[in-house]
């Protein structure tokens, strides 16, 4: 053991005279370590609201029995079903308004709630009396309570006029979800005797057969292993998550070339530790231990920088995923042990796999340091063909990925391979374009230039596809967001077609404002909305009513229909389904599908596709009076207006101050775009952020690549030097050099980046989001990636090249000195 | 020859034989050497005669194909190599054209760091070493800051510094000028004196080979 | 631990402690059990019963109960025993409502005795819905699929045909009762003393049901016949602070006598004693105090509670001298609320069979 001690001294002693290669080997792990562990944190944070938000009184996670003709069902059921030996529990659920913020209100019945409803809720272990017993409690999640901006034991006014039980925090609901007693929610939500569903518990028992009790009015639902949240979501997670791999591989680069110079600087020791007699078990015990103990380190701080990211990431992603899928993300990050773990596990193996070379030759190093086989050239060229022949290999994997694969994850497979084959085949195409320009060099110097920059590849490629993989997928993400934002906001303009936008609290007040509209000249029309919801093959889908309008017929975003289609719509008997379930149930125009409705399943036939971007659930669009005449029950409450341009302002704040309405129900089409386009902005800024974060990461990869070359250069630049040739001109050679490289690198970055932004328009897209949009590619952009490539290039080859242009002549002529 | 007692060094019958190039050399054809404690042997011979070679078998460096070597009562030959390791912590001091310090060790580290491996550091025969190396004034320095005769004691030092029961050398003064391995090699004379540990030193130059105890050269692979 | 923790049909008195079943909050939930009863109507001496309102419920007390045990036989012989119990309990006074503004809480236990396994479960309900109560006329006890529930033909002080059902994941019973002799009351004249203070309860019985059935444990169904003894009683303060729990037995004589007899256990180690010895034809005599002898015999262990599951009990004023054994040592309810309840039965001056329940250990 002290034995072990002393040659880790040895070894550690490498690292105090070496601060810079420790410092590049630290920040190799710990970006590799921080961006991992960010994304994870993320990943994580929001899967525990999925968890929250699926075990809330029996989300998809709890068997239950729900009504078949509408949102509830009479509470009588409860009772009779109980009585039938079922151990269920009635939960209603409705939406209550808070000085004009909506709310989820679950009233639940703590009595016979079972024990294993969620993992979540503890409420009904507790304190159940106060809260069954007047006045009862509202529990909340604490970021609802700050919210509002109330304290606890408050009772706010809803909007019908009712105060709310005292809240009271329960720091397992998720946000904006308030649990009250079912016989308060009964109250609150004027729905005397009436619950929606009846959560079923897992004790056993003879239950009696559910159409005895209840004939077919009510309906078992299974439960879900995974929820609809996460199901939606998952597509978004793949996406961190891919991106969290592909800097944790750049940041093993740096790693790499960091273990890889400073094992190379530390051979002649190696030697000298075993001719001292330390047997090569002990010195490869200890350069795993010393790897493993500097990786623990950076471990470590990684995960901090790692929770820093995740935070400050935090916001936009609960802000993407609320706008997307509606799922709701605490603001506050937390932790759970095994994030630590398995960051620091992460670590270590990513230090142990990025070492794995280096250590692979300390185990085989021979005691005596045999002759220097002089013949890189062999060598590089073996190394050349061999990582080209693998690359081929990969292309072939994403060829058969890209004929065969049909999931998202083949999506992302294809993607990977494509990456990595390209950044394994970099260095024969590089050496190739090196060697032609070496082939028609004129000038000696010109000639040596070449030469030795083919020399030089081995050590610099690794930074280089480092390079090359941040670019690539750079230049797809970019094209991909842009592309995306220009046919989100063409879409936008035709499905916000109307000027003004109202939501009624209820029909009542719907009709009362229509009648009030009707007698203002500033309106052009008037275009009734309503919208129900039901199932269509196992998923829930939304049912749009569209007013006969030419609004609708100029600017509804039809991607494909019928002529006349318009026309078609009238009698109800033909609807437009929206590209995601079109693509989901692979339905064409002339195909028919069945509507489960109150009054018996509806027939429609497709007659236009139409492009819904961003909207997680499927969506039919159908003639709003056979909507009506179908769904009778549903809330005829949304409006949108023509108005005249200049008035907009006058009526929306006109509208306010009569009917009580705030800004979440009535929104002119400005506001309402930019709200949209604000979703869609946050949607893309985590993407852009690890983008960034990937382009300096590579950066710092090509400028520890560059200062570990930078010191083995000295014995091919100080014969050139003693020839005759300045040290600046030198350095020059130097920079140039590494530019050329980088450029030829960025070049064969840009149709790889496009190649990886058709992948994900074209194949990740379609998966995860279900619509398709067009390929364009942006010339400016591609142009803008190139420059940053190349200021990055730059930037990394500055500090070694003025090293080098500073350097004493005595350390040039230090070189032949030391030559042996 | 001495007494069998003293003897730290037993060579009997030594093969090496390299394959380079598709070609088979016969590096060391059945060598026979003994050192005893306290002696100074010179090895010689001209390049290729496999002195290097024999030094570096003597210091389990590398595996001989035939023969025994005995240092003190460990047969070396037969020794696994942890044990070879161990052999050379303990019982052999190698000391290098090179110097082959460590970079990153002060002067005083690299002095103590194989008898600190070996498990024998021992401060007053590493005060006396320093004394009578004349490195007290250069402790704290690095070996870059060194002359290559200040850089040969450290390493000369650092062999001893476990107290070997053989010291090898392997041209260590190949590097010096002549001023300076003469005063390194009679520095080290006196200290294998000191210390009555057997020193055995691959040469070329035949005035240094005369100035030891006894003078064995060798002539394609074998004691001539 | 907390004494009040193990506790049951006659310590379920205790304000709200239904409501902290399922956790820590139990024992705080007890704290009201030696609670002043302030707002709830008071047990006073005197009370004139009236049949059937009084098998019904009694809103305006605390706690109350319906309790059924039955002694039985399958055909080879073998023993078995069940028990149905519905508890009421307010969660304060006040009026009653109907809907979930009710403040009943409701609990059900069934048990299901063999001499090889005893099952149990139970059940819990807010008044006010229609998901447990109690009708009185016809008679009319439920929770959930459990029922106890007589016709158009039950006699209002004979309380009886009953037909009573229980089921769960893996017992399941459906017996039918039948008497031919009134109830009687309990205490004086139905007013039963708990202490030497003022804790009482209004407390009926009718221990001449004649039972027939079937039971099934596991799905394995066999018919049974035998006797079940009904006990009602309601109070609002029925256990004094310093009680810690009670040994309660009814027994069936095999000559057809019935005795009620309980200790109520007093952390001052002076037992409130009481016991009712009934002749077949319905007379009854309370047993004073001090002619009554119960002697707990070495314990068994469960759950790391001690149980004196058999005892000896001698009233030399009847020439009465009795071995009672459980019929299943290990009758232990790890209901919410746990006790032990179980089938015995006894020789020595008489034989018979009958039903224990030990609560506070």
């Amino acid at each position: 053991m002290r034995r072990m001690f002393w040659v880790l001294a040895v070894l550690l002693s490498h690292w105090r005279r070496h601060p810079m290669q420790l410092a590049t080997l630290l920040i190799g792990l710990v970006s590799a370590t921080a961006l991992w562990s960010g994304v994870q944190a993320l990943n994580q944070q929001a899967r525990i609201s999925y968890d929250r938000a699926a075990a809330t009184f029996g989300g998809v996670r709890t068997a239950m029995l729900v009504g078949r003709g509408g949102p509830t069902f009479p509470q009588k059921f409860f009772v009779d079903v109980r009585r039938a030996g079922w151990p269920v529990s009635p939960v209603l659920e409705g939406r209550i308004q808070i000085e004009g913020r909506s709310f989820r209100l679950l009233g639940i019945e703590p009595v016979t709630l079972p024990a294993e409803v969620g993992n979540a809720p503890a409420i009904g272990r507790g304190d159940v009396e106060a809260f069954i017993t007047p006045p009862g409690q509202t529990l909340l999640a604490p970021e609802t309570l700050s919210d509002l901006h109330l304290a606890e034991g408050a009772t706010p006014l809803v909007s019908s006029g009712a105060s709310l039980p005292p809240l009271h925090v329960q720091a397992q609901l998720v946000p904006d979800v308030m649990v009250v007693d079912i016989g308060i929610a009964q109250k609150l939500l004027n729905r005397p005797e009436q619950i929606s569903r009846l959560l079923i518990g897992k004790t056993k028992g003879p239950r009696e057969p559910l159409e005895k009790i209840a004939g077919d009015r009510l309906r078992l639902v299974e439960p879900d292993a995974e929820s609809d949240l996460e199901r939606l979501t998952d597509s978004f997670h793949l996406n961190l998550t891919a991106f969290g791999l592909l800097s944790f591989v750049v940041g093993l680069f740096i790693v790499n070339s960091a273990i890889g110079l400073a094992f190379e600087q530390r051979l002649a020791v190696l030697r000298t530790l075993r001719a001292c007699g330390v047997s090569a078990v002990m010195l490869n015990a200890v350069l795993v231990a010393e790897l493993v103990s500097l990786a623990l380190v950076a471990g470590l701080i990684g995960l901090v920088c790692g929770y820093f990211i995740a935070a400050a990431l935090l916001p936009d992603v609960a802000a993407s995923l609320r706008g997307l899928y509606g799922a709701q993300i605490p603001g506050e990050l937390t932790l759970r042990i095994e994030w630590w773990i398995a960051g620091v596990a992460i670590s270590v193996l990513g230090a142990l796999v990025a070492a794995a070379t280096s250590l692979a030759k300390a185990i085989r190093l021979p005691v005596l340091a045999t002759a220097q086989p002089q013949a890189w050239q062999q060598a590089q060229h073996r190394w050349l063909m061999l990582q080209s022949a693998l690359a081929l290999g990969v292309f072939v994997v994403a060829a058969l990925l890209l004929r065969y694969g049909d999931s998202l994850l083949a999506g992302f497979a294809v993607l990977a391979a494509l990456l990595l084959g390209a950044a394994l085949i970099l260095p024969a195409m590089l050496e190739l374009v090196l060697h032609l320009g070496q082939r028609f060099a004129q000038r000696p110097l010109a000639t040596w230039f070449w030469a030795d920059s083919r020399q030089q590849l081995s050590g610099l490629s690794l930074a280089l596809m480092a390079l090359l993989l941040a670019l690539a997928v750079n230049v797809g993400v970019g094209t991909m967001v842009e592309t995306f934002s220009r046919t989100f906001v063409s879409w936008l303009d035709g499905r916000l077609a109307a000027d003004v936008y109202i939501n009624a609290s209820d029909n009542a007040q719907a009709i009362a404002i229509k009648n009030w509209l009707r007698e203002r000249a500033e309106v052009q029309a008037i275009l009734p909305g309503a919208r129900a919801e039901t199932q269509l093959d196992g998923a829930p889908i939304e049912i749009l009513g569209l007013t006969d309008h030419s609004t609708y017929r100029e600017h509804w975003p039809l991607l494909q229909s019928v002529p006349d289609a318009w026309t078609r719509l009238r009698p109800g008997d033909a609807g437009f389904v929206s590209e995601q379930l079109a693509l989901r149930l692979k339905l064409a125009i002339g195909d028919h599908i069945e509507l489960p409705a109150p009054g018996g399943n509806w027939p429609l036939e497709v007659i236009g596709i139409y492009a819904d971007y961003g909207n997680p659930k499927g969506q039919v669009a159908v003639n709003i009076a056979a909507l009506i005449r179908h769904f009778p029950s549903i809330p005829q409450t949304r409006l949108g207006l023509r108005v005249d341009r200049n008035q907009i302002p006058g009526l929306v704040s006109a509208l306010q101050e009569k009917f009580g309405l705030d800004g979440r129900n009535v929104a002119d089409q400005a506001t309402m775009k930019a709200e949209s386009l604000q979703i869609f902005n946050r949607t893309f800024a985590v993407t852009a952020a690890l983008n960034a974060f990937t382009l300096g990461v590579a950066g710092v990869a090509l400028l520890t690549s560059l200062l570990t070359l930078g010191n083995s250069r000295l014995p091919q630049l100080a014969p050139l030097w003693a020839i005759g040739i300045t040290r600046r001109r030198l350095a020059a050679i130097e920079l140039t050099r590494t530019l050329s490289v980088a450029l030829i690198t960025a070049l064969f970055a840009l149709p790889l980046g496009l190649l990886v932004a058709w992948c994900l328009i074209a194949i990740v897209n379609v998966k995860a989001f279900g619509w398709r949009l067009p390929f364009d590619i942006f010339p400016l952009q591609l142009l803008e990636l190139l420059g940053v490539a190349m200021l990055a290039a730059l930037v990394a080859a500055l500090l070694p090249v003025a090293r080098l242009a500073r350097m004493q002549p005595a350390s040039l002529v230090k070189v032949f000195a030391d030559e042996r | 020859m001495a007494g069998n007692n003293n003897i730290v060094l037993s060579v009997r019958n030594l093969t090496k034989t390299y394959r380079t190039a598709g070609e088979q050399v016969n590096v060391l054809r059945g060598v026979n050497i003994d050192v005893a404690a306290g002696e100074r042997v010179a090895l010689s011979g001209e390049s290729g005669s496999g002195k290097s070679t024999l030094l570096h078998l003597i210091a389990g460096l590398d595996a001989a194909d035939g023969g025994e070597i005995r240092i003190g009562d460990a047969l070396v030959t037969k020794l696994p190599d942890a044990g070879r390791a161990a052999l050379r912590r303990i019982r052999i001091g190698l000391v290098f054209q090179q110097f082959n310090l460590v970079p990153s060790l002060d002067v005083e580290d690299n002095l103590a760091f194989q008898s600190r491996i070996a498990g024998r550091h021992d401060a007053a025969w590493q005060a006396e070493l320093i004394d009578r190396l004349g490195l007290g004034a250069l402790l704290k320095r690095y070996p870059e800051q060194l002359s290559g005769g200040q850089q040969q004691r450290v390493a000369i030092g650092r062999a001893l510094a476990a107290r070997p029961l053989l010291l090898l050398a392997d041209e260590p003064t190949g590097n010096l000028d002549e001023a300076t391995a003469d005063d390194v090699l009679a520095l080290t004379r006196d200290l294998v004196a000191h210390t009555g540990c057997g020193f055995l030193m691959v040469t070329h130059s035949t005035r240094l080979a005369a100035t030891l105890d006894r003078q064995v050269t060798l002539h394609a692979g074998l004691v001539a | 631990m907390n004494a009040e923790l193990k506790i049951s049909r006659r310590a379920f008195a205790g304000g709200l402690a239904l409501l902290g079943l399922r956790g820590p909050a139990l024992a705080q939930g007890f704290a009201g059990l030696g609670e002043s009863p302030i707002g709830f109507a008071p047990v006073v001496s005197g009370r004139t019963f009236s049949f059937p309102a009084d098998h019904g419920a009694h809103p305006d007390f605390r706690i109350e109960w319906w309790y059924l045990t039955a002694n039985l036989q399958d055909a080879s012989g073998s023993a078995y025993g069940t028990q149905w119990t519905l508890f009421r309990q307010a969660m304060r006074p006040g009026n009653d409502q109907e809907g979930w503004a009710n403040r009943q809480l409701w609990m059900g236990h069934a048990a299901v005795t063999s001499a090889r396994t005893h099952r149990f479960a139970e059940a819990f309900a807010r008044g006010g819905v229609g998901q447990a109560g109690v009708d009185a006329k016809p008679f009319a006890a439920w929770i959930d699929a459990w029922d106890m529930r007589g016709s158009d033909q039950t006699g209002d002080t004979t309380v009886a045909p009953l037909d009573l059902k229980a089921s769960a994941a893996d017992f399941s019973y459906a017996l039918h009762l039948n008497a031919d002799r009134p109830l009687i009351l309990q205490g004086d004249g139905g007013y039963s003393k708990k202490s030497e203070r003022e804790q009482a309860s209004y407390y009926y019985s009718q221990p001449f049901f004649k039972a027939a059935g079937h039971i099934a444990i596991d799905d394995k169904q066999v018919d049974v016949t035998g006797q079940a003894w009904m006990d009602r009683e309601w109070s609002s303060q029925p256990l004094a602070s310093d009680q810690t729990g009670w040994d309660w037995f009814a027994l069936h004589f095999a000559t057809g006598e019935k005795l009620m007899l309980y200790r109520m256990r007093q952390t001052d180690g002076h037992h409130y004693v009481s016991g009712n010895w009934i002749l077949p034809d319905s007379k009854a005599r309370q047993i004073a105090p001090a002619e009554i002898d119960m002697m707990p015999k070495a314990p068994v262990e469960i759950d790391g509670r001690k149980l004196p599951v058999a005892w000896h009990v001698a009233i030399p004023s009847l020439a009465l001298s009795i071995d009672c054994a459980p019929l299943n040592a290990k009758s232990w309810m790890r209901t919410s609320f746990s006790y032990w309840e179980g089938p015995i039965g006894f020789v020595g001056s008489h034989s018979g069979v009958g039903y224990l329940e030990l609560t506070g250990y």
